[in-house]
């Protein structure tokens, strides 16, 4: 075994015990704990391509290599844990590393006026560590704890700025939402474990993704018909709906945009939200069993339908959005669904190779973003944006890389050529042509919303700072104009700019290994040799579907600029040209097809109605049993007593009223005081006890 | 050494009892000193203890040979789990009671006199001798809340008695009549559990036997004393009470009914479940819509206890494992909540109204409890890295074997569970602005700094369930083996083990 199989633990240790320093640093401590954050980080994106070069150059079952060991006694058998490296893990460990040392360096410089800079940074080693933790993880119970604690930090840190209620109720939200998807996942574990007895998943043919494994569960058949590997695999995608923001568990992923931009680009667009197309990749061997008599198998089925919903569901509505970063937000739920549906069509190659594109250029954007927010002062509505290309050319020109990335420009981004293959894929995809169509007017929408969102803020001229209606205390005019020249934008520091170049390079130098002509890296994920491949490109088939993906690209483009370009908005207030078109529609879209109303009007007050039926039925049923048993018992003393009284006493008093004056005098003796009463009581009975023990011990 | 835990407790009481009512500083350090002796004999105990032997007898003298009553103490693996977790408890009792000035000698008194009996019902061999500790401890809980509860205080103390005595006396009979029909004349359990009763008697003394004892353990629906008797206790007495006295019903079923009347568990194994997860998720139900914050731990309390309830009730080992492995989590969790609840936050800002506390800016007023509860809240909703996220994966797992649809609906108690956790979290500590801008018209209030033994005691708890949590090992390899011992046979029969 090689040193970085043994090690492979490292990789999220390091983080984890950064977070642990910092979490014990004081708040002056800055530089330290982003130091030790930054440093940690990169010592992990060392030791991940070090574990990269040692899954380089083996192919088929050679490949993944693991390492297992006890962790405790579950009845009767014992659970063991360990780690997996294969080159979905590889992949993801150095994506994870070199995506998130970049954010963390971005972090210093958007992070630097935080009162709470020290915090920030533990909590994002406590991120990474549990997402790197998730990727290594070759147990399932083992990747479910990570889960949950990425969860946990994802909650912590949308919630960081918790003095705005906004923010401490989106992280409640996030929490609770990916909750319930994690409820069904756990109830899949739990089965997974009871019917194969073990929850490892490679473990030399005992695991539960080997085939002794997958052949046991797919032959028993369970409620409905379905095969228990079936039904697992979706318990299991329940999981990855919430954490991946997938339609119906979507609402909490925009927004969780009410945390600092870094966390937005970290955890809600690059790395946590797409832990569930990871967990879908992860599994796929138990997604892809296919049960007697179902064409295609059930699973893969939901994954690919859910994907293609909300591919599309994400793109109409990112379309009327006015916060730069919602725009980003409700585009990842968008790509995440293109993930999914790729991994339901065309396995795991296609949507792991999306996912790892996406995570360049949406961690680009959203960079871009915040460096944007940051020299707007703060502003975070595109119609108070305008003109910014000319303040701050290098996010200008890193964002529009970015941007044509997302939308699929061809040829030298690698967003199109992932994006080709989703597409590919389900052309080819048997059962129906559907999932196509809506990808590709997916793709069309995304090309629109995103030249909106371009034209909105980079055309045109700057809209905000000293505006009529933003200036709402009514400053004298040349008050005003003294201070025009503060408000305007100004290009972020060197601190921030940098990852951004960087990222822009990789998002186009990617391309190099991703193009059907050398499809090195998709390849690579499933642990196949690349080939020089020309023939794939230059078939009529491939390059129709190019064409056609280029000509819609170019039409959500051209539209977009028609609509948004030639004539860029004036003023903030100016109704956008799409309401002016189609009123009904946008305001459909602008509120979210109105899921949260609906969700609010019917689970959470069900929830809530059932509460306090359950606590009605305390306090008036189960209550009330009890005082009518006590008021029954009462009702039997009183009649004792006066049976006593009047019947029993009058004869006992008669013969006995010598004795009683007898007693009367003994019991002033007592004096009567309750407490008194109870201490003796109290010394008695430890006495006896005591006497007893010691007694009795020897 | 375990058995000296017992005696050590009384001895504390008596103690305390003796020291002078105008100095409770003495009394203070003589609690202190009794609670850490406790807790240190309990963990030599664990360490000497070898799982492997079973169940290992510590003391056996004749008591009353007329009706073949021993004095007899015995420790298996369970048993030993307890016990740490009374000491646990009980340390941190201490910790939270420190600002107890009302007749402390006394309060420390009951609450040792409490402590003793604990330990002895988890060590007890002989039935009888453990339901004489079982009484002993059900009597200074009733003091402890008449005396220095709050809210409704007489009424929840004698709601507490009557449930817990009519509880008793379903066990006594049930006991008593198990005796008799035996016809060993002895009281000895192993020799009990070993007798194989008429399925026709199991059938009804097995759900006499353990309704009585699992009305202490919270069991839907005798639950309703939890969460008044909760409320309206001391914080120390509602840390126990959560901690331990709902686990000495919980270990009286494992213990008395399943071991002397296996048949009848089988009879009724799939009702009793029913029950228990009924009042998982509705305890989780109740605590959503509560208004005060003790309440809503108390019916979280119930909620969790639905957990043991269920784990004994799948007739496997793992859920077996997981009931106990959960007596003791929610032990140490039920302790930390009650710990802020009662002692943090009550105890300065006079009000346990969540609308009320709201307005507060606890979170500024006192960043140390809200810290602790964020974590004490994340534990108990069963977040992985703490104890309840392996106990209750363990009873779910065991009860998926025996009855998967329970084992879901128990799920959706779990989902529950986050969504009052959080709310109350949110609430309680991370108000509106809009609340907090009146806090400022208020000039706030001034707390009184969160002291060193709160810090102390909730850093014992939260270490606790973290290292269970990450090294379930240390319980679990005590746990486990215990139920290979003969005490078991009739059990691991029916189970088909």
């Amino acid at each position: 075994m090689s040193w970085i199989l043994t090690n492979l633990w490292l990789i999220p240790v390091l983080p984890l015990l950064a977070a642990g320093i910092s979490a014990l640093l004081k708040r002056p401590n800055r530089s330290l704990a982003a130091g030790l954050a930054i440093g940690s980080l990169g010592a992990s994106f060392l030791l991940s391509l070090m574990a990269f070069a040692e899954t380089l150059g083996k192919h088929g079952p050679a490949a993944r290599q693991f390492h297992n060991f006890d962790w405790f006694a579950l009845g009767d058998t014992v659970v063991r844990l360990g780690w997996v490296l294969d080159p979905l893990t590889a992949a993801m460990v150095v994506m994870i590393t070199f995506v998130g040392s970049l954010i963390f360096i971005f972090s210093v410089g958007y992070m630097s006026h935080d009162e709470n800079f020290t915090r920030f940074f533990c909590f994002l080693s406590l991120f990474a560590a549990a997402m790197l933790g998730l990727i290594i993880a070759n147990n399932l119970l083992l990747l479910f704890m990570c889960w949950e604690l990425v969860g946990l930090a994802s909650y912590l840190l949308i919630g960081f700025w918790f003095h705005k209620p906004s923010a401490a109720a989106a992280a409640k939200k996030a929490f609770i939402t990916t909750r319930i998807g994690d409820v069904f996942f756990f109830l899949g574990i739990v089965w997974l474990y009871s019917e194969t007895g073990t929850l490892l998943f490679y473990d030399g043919g005992r695991g539960c993704l080997e085939q002794d494994a997958l052949s046991k569960m797919v032959a028993h058949t369970t409620i409905g018909g379905l095969a228990a590997s079936s039904a697992i695999g979706l318990l299991l995608f329940c999981g990855a709906i919430g954490k991946s923001g997938q339609v119906p568990l979507h609402v909490w992923l925009p927004d969780a945009m009410e945390g600092p931009t870094p966390v937005s680009a970290l955890i809600h667009a690059a790395t946590m939200v797409a832990a569930g197309v990871f967990l879908v990749a992860r599994v796929y061997p138990l997604m892809e069993m296919q049960q007697a008599g179902v064409s295609e198998p059930i699973p893969l089925t939901a994954v690919t339908w859910i994907g293609a919903l909300t591919a599309i569901f994400g793109a109409l509505v990112a379309v009327s959005q006015t916060d730069i970063k919602r725009i980003l937000a409700y585009s990842t739920v968008s790509q995440l669904g293109y993930m999914m549906m790729g991994l339901g069509i065309g396995g795991v190659a296609v949507g792991m190779f999306h996912l790892l594109t996406h995570a360049f250029f949406k961690a680009l954007l959203f960079l871009g973003s915040g460096s944007i927010i940051h020299g707007c002062h703060e502003e975070q509505d595109i119609r108070r944006m305008g003109g910014i290309r000319k303040f701050m050319p290098v996010t200008f020109a890193t964002y529009a890389i970015g941007m044509m990335a997302l939308s699929g420009v061809p040829l030298v981004f690698c967003g199109f050529w992932s994006k080709d293959e989703i597409l590919t894929a389900a052309w080819l995809y048997q059962p129906s042509k559907i999932p196509f169509f809506l990808g590709l007017g997916g793709a069309f929408l995304t090309a629109f919303y995103m030249t909106r969102q371009m034209c909105f803020v980079f055309a045109g001229k700057y809209r905000g700072g000293h505006d009529a209606s933003h200036d709402d205390h009514g400053h004298s005019h040349s008050h005003g104009d003294a201070h025009a020249h503060a408000h305007d934008p100004h290009e972020s520091t060197a601190v921030m700019t940098l990852p951004l170049q960087i990222l822009a390079a990789c998002t186009v130098l990617l391309t190099l290994v991703s193009t059907p002509l050398w499809p090195w890296l998709p390849e690579y994920l499933v642990g196949e040799a690349a080939h020089w491949r020309p023939d794939k490109l230059f078939n009529a088939g491939t390059l129709t579907l190019l064409l056609v993906s280029a000509v819609v690209v170019g039409a959500g483009i051209g539209l977009g600029w028609w609509f948004y370009g030639l004539l860029p908005a004036e003023k903030a207030d100016e109704p956008d040209p799409l309401e002016q078109q189609f009123p009904e529609q946008f305001a459909w879209s602008r509120g979210k097809f109105f899921v949260d109303e609906l969700y609010a009007a019917t689970f959470v007050k069900w929830n809530t109605r059932l509460g306090e039926l359950c606590h009605n039925l305390d306090r008036r049923v189960l209550d009330l049993l009890v005082s009518i048993v006590g008021w029954a018992t009462t009702g039997c003393a009183v009649l004792a007593k006066l049976f006593d009284e009047f019947v029993v006493n009058k004869l006992f008093d008669a013969g006995c009223g010598e004795v009683r004056r007898g007693a009367e005098a003994a019991s002033e003796l007592q004096g009567g005081q309750i407490h008194q009463y109870l201490r003796s009581i109290g010394l008695a009975l430890v006495l006896f006890v005591f006497i007893l023990a010691v007694g009795c011990n020897k | 050494m375990l058995a000296w835990t017992i005696y050590l407790s009384f001895a504390g009481a008596l103690a305390c009892l003796l020291t002078p009512r105008a100095n409770p500083r003495a009394t203070r350090a003589v609690a202190l000193g009794t609670a850490l002796a406790g807790l240190l004999c309990g963990l030599m105990g664990a360490v000497q203890f070898k799982p492997e032997n079973g169940l290992e007898v510590i003391t056996n003298v004749r008591w009353i040979p007329a009706l073949g009553i021993d004095f007899s103490l015995a420790a298996d693996g369970i048993s030993v789990t307890l016990v740490l977790l009374t000491g646990i408890a009980a340390l941190a009792g201490v910790l939270f009671s420190w600002n107890v000035e009302h007749r402390t000698n006394e309060f420390f008194a009951f609450f040792f006199a409490l402590i003793g009996g604990v330990y002895g019902v988890f060590l007890s061999l002989d039935l009888f001798l453990l339901f004489v500790f079982y009484e002993i401890a059900i009597v200074p809980k009733y003091f402890l809340i008449a005396i220095w509860g709050s809210t409704r205080r007489d009424y929840a103390a004698m709601k507490l008695a009557l449930y817990s005595f009519i509880g008793s006396g379903m066990v006594l009979i049930g006991m008593l009549a198990a005796y008799a029909v035996s016809g060993l004349a002895s009281f000895d359990l192993q020799a009990l559990a070993q007798h194989s009763f008429a399925p026709e008697f199991q059938r009804w003394a097995f759900p006499l036997v353990f309704v009585g004892f699992a009305i202490l353990a919270g069991m839907w629906p005798f639950h309703t004393w939890a969460p008044t008797g909760h409320s309206a206790a001391p914080t120390a007495a509602s840390m126990l009470l959560a901690g331990v006295v709902m686990k000495l019903g919980a270990y009286g079923c494992l213990r008395v009914a399943m071991t002397l009347f296996p048949e009848g568990l089988k009879m009724w194994q799939t009702e009793l479940a029913a029950l228990a997860v009924t009042g998982i998720v509705y305890g989780a139900l109740v605590a959503l819509v509560q208004k005060d914050f003790k309440f809503v731990i108390g019916y979280s309390s119930v909620s969790h206890m639905g957990f043991v309830l269920l784990g004994l009730a799948t007739l496997n080992l793992v859920g077996w494992s997981g009931a106990v492995l959960q007596m003791f989590s929610h032990g140490i969790i039920a302790g930390l909540l009650f710990g802020v609840v009662g002692r943090m936050v009550y105890d300065r800002a006079h009000t346990r109204e969540l609308d009320a506390l709201e307005g507060m800016g606890l979170l500024k007023a006192m960043p140390f409890a809200a810290v602790t509860f964020v974590i004490a809240g994340f534990a108990s909703m069963g977040m992985p890295g703490f104890s309840g996220f392996i106990a209750e994966l363990q009873v779910l797992i065991g009860a998926w074997q025996a009855f998967p649809k329970l084992a879901i609906i128990a799920g959706v108690g779990i989902m529950v569970g986050v969504v009052y956790t959080l709310k109350t979290t949110a609430k309680v500590f991370f108000p509106d602005k809009t609340a907090e801008a009146e806090l400022h018209h208020d000039h706030g209030r001034e707390l009184d700094p969160i002291s060193v033994q709160e810090r102390l005691g909730a850093a014992l708890l939260i270490l606790c369930t973290l290292v269970i949590g990450l090294h379930p090992r240390l319980l679990l390899d005590l746990i486990v083996p215990s139920f290979q011992s003969p005490l078991f046979d009739g059990l691991r029969k029916v189970a088909g083990l």
